[in-house]
């Protein structure tokens, strides 16, 4: 199985069947059963420490989990780095700390991957960078390099980034979380921009508003359990565990 | 009323121009100024001294030590030496040949130094390429008509030379796979690198250089006799491959978490990732941590004269042996030092020059 | 389906799964390290065959038959080649030591110099630095001892430092010599006594300053408690230590200590090299304290001795303690350079003389490597838990 047969694909995007994952001891994620289907877009809420980025960074394997079955966009997630290839070209990710190559310019961070993972003409890749770059609103930056750029800027970039290897899932770690709070609104913007357009989105954040806006179904996980998961109406408004309530007290309290 | 701003007044003269600057630095309180007087004192005289011992009292011409007749610093004991110090033995009609060799290394070094100076990958394979070869046949010859000059005849400054720059050159990656090694993620890789970095490090240059003469002819089947400078370069290349892996090693721990995750996000294979993100920002980085390592390396390439190879310091020390010039230690010493200090001393501004640069670059 | 190290994953021996490759990466270099070893080692068997050379450590029973010009234990050239391996190893510790304590304190004062509001002292600080560092320290070692203490005068015209004590020529530097007679037990007893009641002392002050705020001068009467008892015990007892005075006799000294000029020259070229690295340790790891620290230990009124004991110095010694311990380590090693001038350290009269004599290269130059690798490994353990004493709960 490649991944040129997985443009045909149409299953669910994401599949996690009685997934378990240990630090050491520790056990952060527990029998954990989720299916995220085509062009879903799904907002991960929860503590901190809930296991909750934990959980999206074993769809690309940036962690290793050590029970159950992930399958993404019909590839199973196993022991082989063909695999996980395949499946880190069909899903981009963002960080927190944005991660941007600081030795490159804006644009060379956006070509990297295209030129040298797709092997793609470099004159191609760029295209499609500035293509990016300008539906992030920041094309002008292109010949910058990311240390010259305020922190939503630099995450824009990321998120360019990310969509010049046309991923069908796109992973957000806590996005907004290092950015001042001027700069969050731009970033959410963009993010707002790319839910409409059908992407898979999974995204770990606190942003209430966002998930209000574009979420077709809210997650809150505690403890390395998804304690309760609803479209959003239903869970903000509605929320059934006492767990739940308590955390959206806090969050939308004050 | 209107609001009038008060005019900056000039500052009382205690703390500004010359009288501001003294009383600062130097008579700040009494006992400051005490310890200013004596110091003064002490550098003063010692200032005298030796510039009176090295360049007043001083001889500097002549061919003998007849020549020498005040009592200060006899320079003629360098002078009438000073292409033994610099070529060692290597015959003088040859000496165009190392002359070359260097005028194109320092060349190269140029056109990679200077950052304004384009086609740097150009320079860096050309130097790591073509110049090895044209270096080899330049300085021992066995080709396009030059006649062969064995190793034993080399020496001094040349020598040195030849000893840092092919030590710095091999160490290099050999270290940086050391350092991948360590850091790797498999156990016994990881062992094999660390029991190897740590045991270089943790035995003398001499030892290691006596162990290449003594025990490394040991270690081939019978038969196979290897050039003294060979040994000696061996030795030095696997000790300063150690001291480099611990600098790379630095500079990968310096490298946040963050840029692995990205290019593995990306989907970049692990060469990529180490060529593309990872060991051109590490590189970075570590520059300033090479030179001083280069430093280290240039002043240890005096201790091969105790294996019997006489760079700088073994030609000094030869010529204050031969009966006609006995009783000038100081000059050949001092002689000795300054060539190492100069060397030493520039590469260390620029590696400090080098920090200053970097520091202000694009920083994440 | 659990597939914790599943190694089948794919089929056998996919090596697409990262965890065959790396077993099988592993077992390739494990091979590739073996079959190295091996390859030497019978090089080595080989050769030393050829050579007659018959490998073992019995050599170490045999009589040595050199003399050693300092020995810190019993030796004569009727010792056994272990006795030279002791005797060599003693003067390498010998000199290392003298170099640490001496380039500590050298270091410790150029460094602080070089903090000094004192433009003139920080500058020659700075000059001493530049110079001494950026020159070979075996080109240093062969100047002390060939550029300088082999110019001195002879016996005859010595050099004398207070008065008729100490003496410097060329055959080395003499002082007195302390000398024990009876009686000494009870002096001795009563020195151990004075440290227990300072540390009593010191004990019961900080429990004062704990419990009641009070601070106790625990310096001055610490001094007060050591030099009165001394005194005291010194005259009460019949002076037992005296001291053996050098004097010239005929062309050469009797009587006193002696320290050889190649010890001098050694100890002296290793603590000048080396303090001028430990002169930057200080410097850096006092700058490293960030100015922010000083200014709230100011802020809360602070002294200026408080600031810098409770303060300044803890974070310092964070970042001071690592590089130092590796500067002794480098000077411990430096100091096999005493082969170039025939201080009969561990390399010179073992892995030198002894193995010169005997020819058993791979015991020899084994058994010198091990010495420099234990003392390595001791340190890093030392490190290693200093580390994890100090590092800083951070996250």
């Amino acid at each position: 199985m490649t991944t040129n047969e997985n443009t045909e694909y149409t299953g669910p995007a994401v599949e996690i069947k009685g997934m378990n994952k240990w630090y050491g001891d520790f056990h952060v994620l527990k029998d954990i059963n989720l299916e995220v289907g085509r062009g879903e877009r799904i907002v991960i809420c929860g503590p901190s420490g809930s296991g909750k980025s934990t959980l999206i960074r074993c769809i690309n394997r940036l962690e290793e989990h050590q029970e159950g079955d992930i399958i993404v966009d019909g590839i199973p997630l196993l022991n082989d780095l063909k695999k996980i290839h395949a499946i880190r070209k069909e899903v981009g990710m963002v960080f927190q700390h944005f991660n941007l190559f600081p030795h490159l310019t804006v644009l060379e961070n956006c070509t990297l991957a295209p030129i040298w993972v797709k092997k793609m003409p470099k004159k191609e890749a760029e295209a499609i960078g500035m293509k990016y770059l300008e539906r992030v609103k920041i094309p002008e930056q292109a010949q910058k390099f990311p240390g010259q750029l305020s922190g939503g800027q630099q995450q824009r970039v990321a998120i360019a980034r990310s969509l010049c290897m046309s991923p069908r899932i796109m992973l957000f770690d806590e996005p907004t979380s290092a950015l001042d709070p001027e700069m969050i609104s731009e970033v959410l913007d963009v993010m707002v921009e790319l839910a409409r357009e059908g992407r898979t989105m999974l995204c770990v954040t606190h942003e209430m508003g966002f998930a209000k806006k574009v979420a077709d179904r809210v997650i809150f996980m505690d403890g390395g359990d998804i304690v309760e998961q609803n479209e959003p109406n239903e869970f903000f408004n509605n929320p059934q565990e006492e767990r739940t309530q308590l955390f959206l007290s806090q969050i939308l309290g004050h | 009323m209107a609001f009038t701003p008060t005019p900056a007044r000039q500052a009382p003269p205690t703390e500004i121009g010359v009288l501001g600057w003294l009383h600062k630095n130097l008579f700040s309180s009494i006992p400051n100024a005490i310890l200013t007087l004596i110091a003064a004192y002490i550098s003063i005289q010692g200032l005298y001294w030796i510039i009176s011992w090295a360049f007043i009292n001083a001889d500097w011409v002549g061919t003998s030590r007849d020549d020498c007749t005040s009592d200060g610093a006899c320079w003629v004991f360098v002078s009438v030496r000073i292409n033994q110090f610099i070529y060692g033995f290597y015959p003088p009609v040859a000496r165009w040949r190392p002359n070359l060799t260097f005028a194109l290394l320092v060349g190269f070094l140029i056109w990679l130094a200077v950052p304004q100076i384009p086609y740097k990958k150009l320079g860096a394979i050309l130097s790591l390429t073509a110049f090895p070869v044209v270096a080899y046949f330049l300085l021992y010859g066995g080709a396009f008509g030059l006649p062969v000059v064995p190793t034993s005849r080399w020496g001094g400054l040349m020598l040195t030379i030849v000893i840092a720059v092919i030590g710095i050159v091999l160490a290099m990656p050999i270290g940086i796979a050391l350092a991948l090694g360590r850091r790797s993620d498999m156990p016994a890789v990881r062992l094999v690198c660390t029991i190897f970095i740590e045991f270089w490090r943790g035995v003398p240059l001499i030892t290691i250089l006596f162990m290449a003469s003594v025990m490394l002819p040991l270690f081939f089947s019978e038969g196979v006799s290897i050039d003294r400078l060979v040994r000696a370069l061996i030795g030095i290349t696997l000790f300063q491959s150690a001291y480099m892996a611990e600098v790379v090693r630095g500079g990968l721990q310096a490298l946040g978490k963050g840029q692995y995750e990205a290019a593995d996000a990306l989907g970049l294979s692990y060469w990529q990732k180490m060529n593309l993100v990872v060991l051109p920002q590490a590189l970075k980085i570590m520059i300033p941590g090479i030179v001083n390592t280069t430093i280290s390396l240039w002043k240890d390439t005096s201790l091969v004269v105790i294996i019997g190879l006489l760079e700088v310091l073994g030609q000094v020390r030869q010529a204050l042996a031969d009966p006609n010039w006995l009783g000038y230690p100081a000059e050949g010493y001092i002689f000795a030092a300054l060539t190492f200090w100069v060397f030493c001393f520039s590469m260390s501004r620029f590696s400090q020059y080098l920090e200053r640069r970097l520091d202000t670059g694009h920083r994440n | 389906m659990k597939h914790k190290s599943d190694l089948t994953q794919g089929g056998w021996l996919n090596l697409n799964n990262p965890r065959v490759r790396s077993v099988v990466y592993q077992i390739l270099i494990i091979l590739g390290v073996v079959w190295a070893v091996a390859t030497i080692a019978g090089n080595v068997v080989a050769n030393l065959e050829a050579r007659g050379i018959a490998t073992g450590f019995r050599f170490l029973g045999e009589r040595a038959g050199f003399g050693v010009s300092q020995a810190l234990i019993d030796y004569s050239s009727n010792s056994t080649y272990s006795r030279v391996f002791f005797v060599g190893l003693l003067n390498t510790l010998l000199v290392s030591a003298m170099g640490i304590v001496a380039a500590t304190f050298l270091g410790l004062f150029v460094g602080l110099g070089r903090l000094t509001p004192n433009w003139l002292v920080r500058k020659i600080c700075m000059v001493y630095i530049e110079i001494f560092r950026n020159v070979p320290v075996l080109l240093q070692i062969f100047f002390w001892y060939y550029a300088v203490l082999q110019t001195l005068p002879r016996p005859n015209q010595s050099i004398t430092l207070f008065g008729d004590l100490f003496f410097i020529n060329v055959r080395g530097a003499y002082a007195p010599r302390p000398v024990l007679e009876s009686g000494i037990g009870i002096l001795t007893t009563l020195l151990i006594l004075a440290i227990i009641a300072v540390i009593a002392l010191t004990i019961w002050a900080r429990r004062r300053k704990r419990d009641t705020g009070e601070e106790f001068p625990v310096f001055w009467a610490s001094l007060g408690i050591l030099v009165g008892t001394m005194t005291v015990g010194y005259i009460a007892t019949g002076q037992p230590l005296v001291f053996d005075i050098p004097e010239l006799r005929g062309f050469s000294f009797d009587g006193g200590m002696r320290l050889r000029p190649e010890l001098l020259a050694l100890w002296v070229a290793l603590t000048v090299y080396t303090s001028t690295f430990i002169a930057e340790i200080f410097r850096s790891g006092i700058q490293s304290v960030s100015h922010g620290q000083s200014e709230a230990a100011r802020a809360l009124s602070l002294t200026e001795r408080q600031r810098m004991k409770l303060v300044v110095l803890p974070q310092a010694l964070r970042v001071i303690v690592p590089p130092l311990t590796s500067q002794y380590l480098n000077l411990t090693k430096n100091s096999s350079l005493a082969v170039a001038i025939g201080y009969p350290d561990l390399v010179s009269v073992f892995q030198g003389t002894a193995l010169n004599q005997t020819g058993q290269a791979i015991e020899i130059v084994g058994m010198t490597m091990a010495v420099y690798l234990i003392i390595s490994l001791l340190v890093s353990a030392f490190m290693n838990w200093f580390n994890k004493r100090v590092a800083l709960v951070e996250r």
